[in-house]
Parts: C-alpha cells; structure tokens; sequence
C-alpha cells in the first residue's frame, strides 16, 4: 500500500492503545487487585472481562493495570478506577457483569455506579 | 488492532543481546502463555535503553518499572508476581551503588532522570522492525510536513534557525552543507549517511541505527528533498550486523509504503537509498575516504577543495552527515526550528549523545541537552566513579580527543568549551578514568591505535605518528630523555597543522593535553623512571610485604611462570628475574600482602 500523508494518522490512531499504554499517560486508569485473596474469589475472570470490555468498547485511552490485595480481602475481587483529575474509586465484590456497566456508566460516561462502589479515595502513604 | 494491558519492553540492543536477552524473551514468552496471559500481556523487542551495563533490560509498561540484569530463571516469578499478580519484584530491579532501596521506576532512576532524548526518543518505546510503530510515535509526520508544506529553501531555513550542527566531529552547521550541495551545479545528487563509527567504546550511531532505523531514514529523506537529490547511501561498517539487518528491513518497510521510492507520500518527491558496507577502517569516518571507499576505491582523503558539496560521490554533489544529525532532523521539522534552539547553549544547540564508558559505575548510551556539566554527566548519570575510586580525567571525543582533567568537571559541554579545554566534541566517545590510570600509559594507547589506522597517504600522519609512538613507548618502558616531552609538543603541533586529514589533524590531542594538564607523570617517567600510578610494566616491581603475608601459598600457586617460592605458613618471595609483572598475585591475595613499587 502506497500511503497519502492523511495514512500516516489513520496509523497513528489504530496504534494509539499500544502508544497510550507504553507512554503510561491514559484518561482512565483501571487496577484490578490480583492477590491471593482476589485471584481465589475470581479477579482472573474480572481482568479478563476488563480486557474484553474495552476491547469491545474500543477505548484506547484506558490503562489497564494489576496491583496486590487491597486489604478487604472479604470483598474481593475488587478494581480501583481512576478517571484523569479525579479521586480514585474502588470497586467491591465484583462480577464480569458488574464489570460491563461499571465501564459502561464510570469509565465512559463519567459517572460513579454507587451500587458496588466502597468509597472514593485510596489509602495514604506515609 | 488487539488490546493488551501490559506491554513488556525487552531490550535487543546489541549490549543485552551479548547478554542473552532474547533468550529471556522466549522465556517470558512460554510462561506468559503457561499462564494464559497471551492475550492481554504483549512481549515487545525494542533497541538499546543505554543503560547497557545492567543488561539484559525489561521494562513493563504501563507502569514504568524497570527489570535489570534478568535471566531466564527470574521469568516465572517475575511473571507470577508482578505480571499477573500485580506486585513487582524487587530484587530485579536497579538499586544505586552504595543505596539499599531499589528504585522502582524508570524515569525516577538517576541515570535515565537527567537526560534529555531527541535522537534517542523512540529508544525503548517502539519495535525498531515494525514500521507502524514508530508512525504510531509520530514517525513521518515532519516528512508529510516538509513535502507538503514546505519549499526546499524553507526547509533548509528552518535546519539554519535551529541551529544544528554535525554530530560526527567537526561540528559543522548542517544547513551549510545542505544550502552548498543545493546551490552545486549538476543535476544527479546525492546523500549519505555516515555510519561507520569507528572510536573504541563508542556506540552511539549502532544504537540510534539498531532502535530507531527509521528517524535516520526520514532525518535523510528531508534532507534529500531540501538539497535536490533524490538518491542516498548509509555507509556502515560491516561490525554491525544487527544495525545492518534493522536498517534492512527498515528500507524494505519503507518502500512498501510508498516512503521510498517514485512520488513518495502523493507528491513528486522520490528518494530511494541503498546501503554500503565497510570494512571497518577508522579513516573511513573521515568524508572523502568514506566515499572513496564506496566507489570501491582505496579508502584514502583527498585534498579538499573541492568540497564533497560540489565533487563528491562519482564527483557530484554530495552531502554527507552522521547518523545522529540524521536522527535529529525529522523532530526539528515536525516541532519546529524555536523548540530545537530553545535546548542548549548559544552555540551549541540541541543535545548530544555519548556512550559513556571507562570507569564510572553506570555505562552506557546517554542524550543529554548541550551546556549539561561534564560533572553531571559522569556523577549523576554516570554514578560516580566505581569501587570508589577519585576521578581523574575524562577523554572526550574518542581516540583523537583531549584528555580533561577535574578542574574542567564543572565545564558546560559544547563544541567550543571542549575545544577550549584542549579537547573536541567529536561523535561522542566519552571515557572516564580514575586514579589508578597512568596518563603515558594512555596517550600510547591512543596514539598506538591511530598510528596504526593511519592510511598512510600523507607523510606527516604516516611517520609523525610513528616517531611519536616511540618516543612515547620509550619513556613507558623507562628508556625517556629529558627532551622528550619537548619534542612530543613540536611534533604534535606539525601533525596538527600539517596532516591532509582530521585523523592526523586530532591524533596528537590525547598526547598534548596529558603532557598539559598531567606534565608531572612525564617528568616521574623520565626522571625518576617511576611510574605514579604503577601501571608501566617497566617500571614497576612487585613484591611480598613480611609483615602480611600468612604463608598461605595462593599466590605461589596461580603465579604463571612459578616467580614465587616459599614454605607453607612462611613468607614468600618473589623472583624479579622470573616475573612477568602480570600483577596475578596480587589480585589473588586475600591478606594485601602483595605490594607494587
């Protein structure tokens, strides 16, 4: 294929998940907790479910990334999502289904699924 | 395209591949299918990171965490714990000498945090073999922009406002040499990329050409439309396999999409490029002998005029910059000539790549903004000289620069402070010594390693270099006259203003600024026949200390030529008639007991 100069951006924007996720500078930041405690109460099929969903939803500018247990271990699987300028927000007890509309509602509408949602902020680090 | 969630990032630079890098990679790449990750985990090869002396290097992003030193046995667990359980390994990662935390992340580690990367930016972030990768990173976009939207005249404007300067050793603005080869008369015209690196220990033009082919391509496609040519070469010595296979493929890539080739990108520009191997002789740095060699001639300079602007390659008009201006160009289109000249210093404008090597405790490939300090350079990037040694010069420039002792350490790097310092910028060679390095010791090196790349056209290089070397082996081995370092001084100069080409021109640099800045080890050579810091095999004589050595014979045992006698739990003795001052015994010690005078 011989390109024209407007090719170059159609390039640009089907690689820009894979830019997005190595420059590490997304809108939305998604972690799922896979510790022990969450990988034995499902958190594989809920990252799974999170991959597929934004695959699905095309959203290349959403990092998805794994962290350890966030400590309510009787809650898990848990994710904590993190819209850019905005306090993070964990999510308990989660199924793939939970998953569809938190993506659906938070990650792209902008707006918190109080439903399933423990509380808004993270711990401090001191 | 398929969504991954993480992407790891394995350095395939030569220096990580020497260490077994790719066989990390098939590792990682059978575990992360054992655990069902293939599908959101991706294995990426990229070029070099520069931080060669930790290698083999993975980076997995999106969090920024850097793995160092991995081996295939660290997979599993690096893949367990931090890849899907979320929880980095710190024992991979790179702790400072002399700290005990390891520092997660890459930008927060010393060595990466202070540079600043033009050149070098895709370095790490793309797969140097997958075009799309780095059009994803804006690649092609300032070829676009100058073939659409800019005249040739403009184009060689904006290379003047940024203020670029050659990057292989001279320092010669760029857009003079383009706006020359343009105004030459003739229709047939051409560049060339010079890519035959040949200073010790540099490795500068390797990796840009091993991590980011493609800048290198498009750097010399802008060129080529703003000078009126519209074909190229990228002369590379044969030495860089890798390079010449990602370059390869790069112009392969490139032609596919119409990047090369009849009406690159809809317009009437077409460039196409072909690759010339050398055979890896130094001079052949140098322009004429460059393009002599790719006529398939003797590899020899020629007087010049005429320019290789006017009579160059098949005597037309030829214009020839190094791989790092190349790499340069297509950032100063696309960001503009304001962003370029805003970096650096007056003079020198932009940034500079430097394998950093010697003793310091991180080596490596750095990019750093113009003006930074030569203490900065080697102390905070560097980290400091290793096992704690004191600094004591720094050679920049390869084997013809200047050697820079540590009154110069707070020297703003630029083409003019260095030449100042007695010193040149050259394409980036950078090696640091410590105190443990005798400078006679170095500049016969250096000047051993010219003297025979010397093509032996012109009589002042050719025999000058040689008399010098003698003079210099001379006084190594003892054997120095009170006159001497006189008569190096004379010598150097006539070399310097009488050779045909810049190899004779810098050849003498490393002996005259050791004979400046470091006169007194001279005179210890030749007056005392002593050498301060006990390196010169001639001068120097090994023996056992009474009150240390416990008898415990290691020494005696790994002593090649049995110099050392002695009865088990009694003190040794060496042989000075036998021994061969390999210096063995005393790195075998345990008890210090082996003493050099």
């Amino acid at each position: 294929m011989k390109l024209k100069p407007e090719d170059l951006d159609k390039i640009s924007e089907r690689m820009r998940a894979q830019t997005v996720l190595r420059e590490g500078a997304g809108r939305v930041k998604i972690t799922v907790h896979m510790g022990t405690c969450g990988i034995a109460s499902g958190a594989r099929d809920i990252l799974k479910a999170f991959v597929e969903q934004k695959s699905k939803a095309d959203m290349q500018d959403v990092i998805l990334t794994t962290s350890g247990c966030a400590g309510l271990c009787s809650h898990e699987p848990m994710a904590t999502i993190e819209l850019k300028d905005e306090a993070p927000v964990k999510y308990i007890d989660l199924t793939p289904e939970k998953v569809k509309r938190i993506i659906e509602e938070h990650v792209m509408g902008g707006k918190i699924v109080a439903d399933f949602a423990l509380a808004i902020g993270s711990e401090r680090v001191s | 395209m398929q969504n991954f969630r993480m992407n790891l990032m394995v350095c395939a630079g030569t220096g990580c591949v020497s260490n077994k890098s790719l066989k990390v990679k098939e590792a990682l790449e059978r575990e992360i299918k054992e655990r069902d990750l293939q599908d959101e985990i991706q294995v990426i090869t990229t070029g070099c990171n520069g931080f060669c002396a930790q290698g083999p290097i993975i980076v997995a992003q999106p969090d920024d965490i850097f793995y160092q030193m991995v081996t295939e046995e660290d997979i599993p667990k690096l893949v367990e714990e931090h890849f899907l359980k979320g929880r980095p390994v710190r024992e991979l990662m790179y702790t400072p000498p002399k700290e005990e935390a390891p520092i997660p992340k890459m930008s927060d580690i010393g060595f990466f945090k202070k540079q600043q990367l033009i050149a070098l930016s895709n370095r790490g972030l793309i797969d140097p073999e997958k075009i799309d990768e780095y059009i994803a990173r804006g690649g092609y976009k300032a070829l676009a922009k100058a073939l659409t939207s800019m005249t040739p005249e403009g184009i060689i404007e904006e290379m003047k406002e940024a203020g670029l300067r050659g990057r292989g050793g001279a320092g010669f603005p760029a857009y003079r040499k383009w706006e020359a080869t343009r105004r030459a008369l003739g229709d047939i015209k051409y560049v060339i990329c010079n890519c035959d690196e040949g200073d010790p220990g540099a490795f500068m033009d390797r990796s840009i050409m091993e991590s980011d082919p493609h800048a290198v391509l498009e750097g010399m496609m802008i060129g080529a439309r703003a000078i009126g040519s519209s074909y190229g070469f990228v002369y590379i010595r044969n030495e860089y396999p890798l390079a010449i296979q990602r370059l390869t493929t790069a112009i392969e890539q490139a032609r596919e999409y119409g990047l090369l080739g009849e009406g690159i990108l809809g317009t009437d520009f077409s460039f196409d490029v072909s690759i010339g191997r050398g055979a890896g002789a130094f001079v052949c740095g140098e322009a004429t002998a460059l393009i002599h060699s790719l006529e398939g001639k003797l590899p020899e300079p020629r007087t010049r005029p005429p320019r290789t602007a006017e009579s160059g390659f098949m005597g037309k008009p030829t214009n020839i910059n190094n791989v790092e201006t190349w790499a340069n160009v297509p950032h100063i289109i696309a960001r503009g000539a304001k962003w370029f000249s805003s970096i650096g210093t007056e003079t020198s404008k932009g940034t500079k790549v430097f394998s950093l090597v010697g003793k310091v405790n991180n080596t490596g490939l750095v990019e750093v903004p113009m003006g930074i300090t030569l203490r900065e350079i080697i102390f905070d990037i560097g980290g400091g000289i290793a096992e704690g040694k004191k600094f004591k010069a720094v050679q920049t420039g390869g084997p013809s620069g200047g050697c820079i002792p540590d009154s110069f350490l707070d020297t703003p790097v630029d083409y003019e402070s260095l030449k100042e310092a007695g010193s040149i910028m050259g394409s980036g060679g950078m090696i640091v010594m410590d105190e443990d390095t005798c400078m006679v010791e170095v500049a016969r090196y250096f000047l051993g390693f010219t003297q025979d790349e010397s093509c032996g056209k012109c009589t002042p290089c050719r025999e000058g270099t040689r008399h010098m070397l003698n003079i210099l082996e001379n006084i190594t081995q003892g054997k120095g006259q009170e006159q001497d370092i006189e008569l190096l001084l004379q010598m150097g100069e006539m070399i310097k203003e009488t050779s045909l080409c810049g190899l004779g021109d810098s050849a003498p640099n490393p002996v005259i600024t050791t004979i400046k800045y470091f006169r007194d080890e001279y005179e210890a050579h030749i007056r005392e026949k002593r050498c301060p810091a006990k390196i010169c095999k001639a001068l120097i004589q090994y023996s056992i200390l009474e009150d240390k050595c416990t008898g415990c014979t290691l020494c005696a045992k790994n002593c090649p030529v049995a110099a050392i006698t002695g009865e088990r739990k009694l003190m040794h003795v060496i042989d000075q008639e036998k021994c061969i001052k390999c210096g063995i015994c005393q790195s075998v010690c345990k008890f210090d007991a082996v003493g050099v005078e």
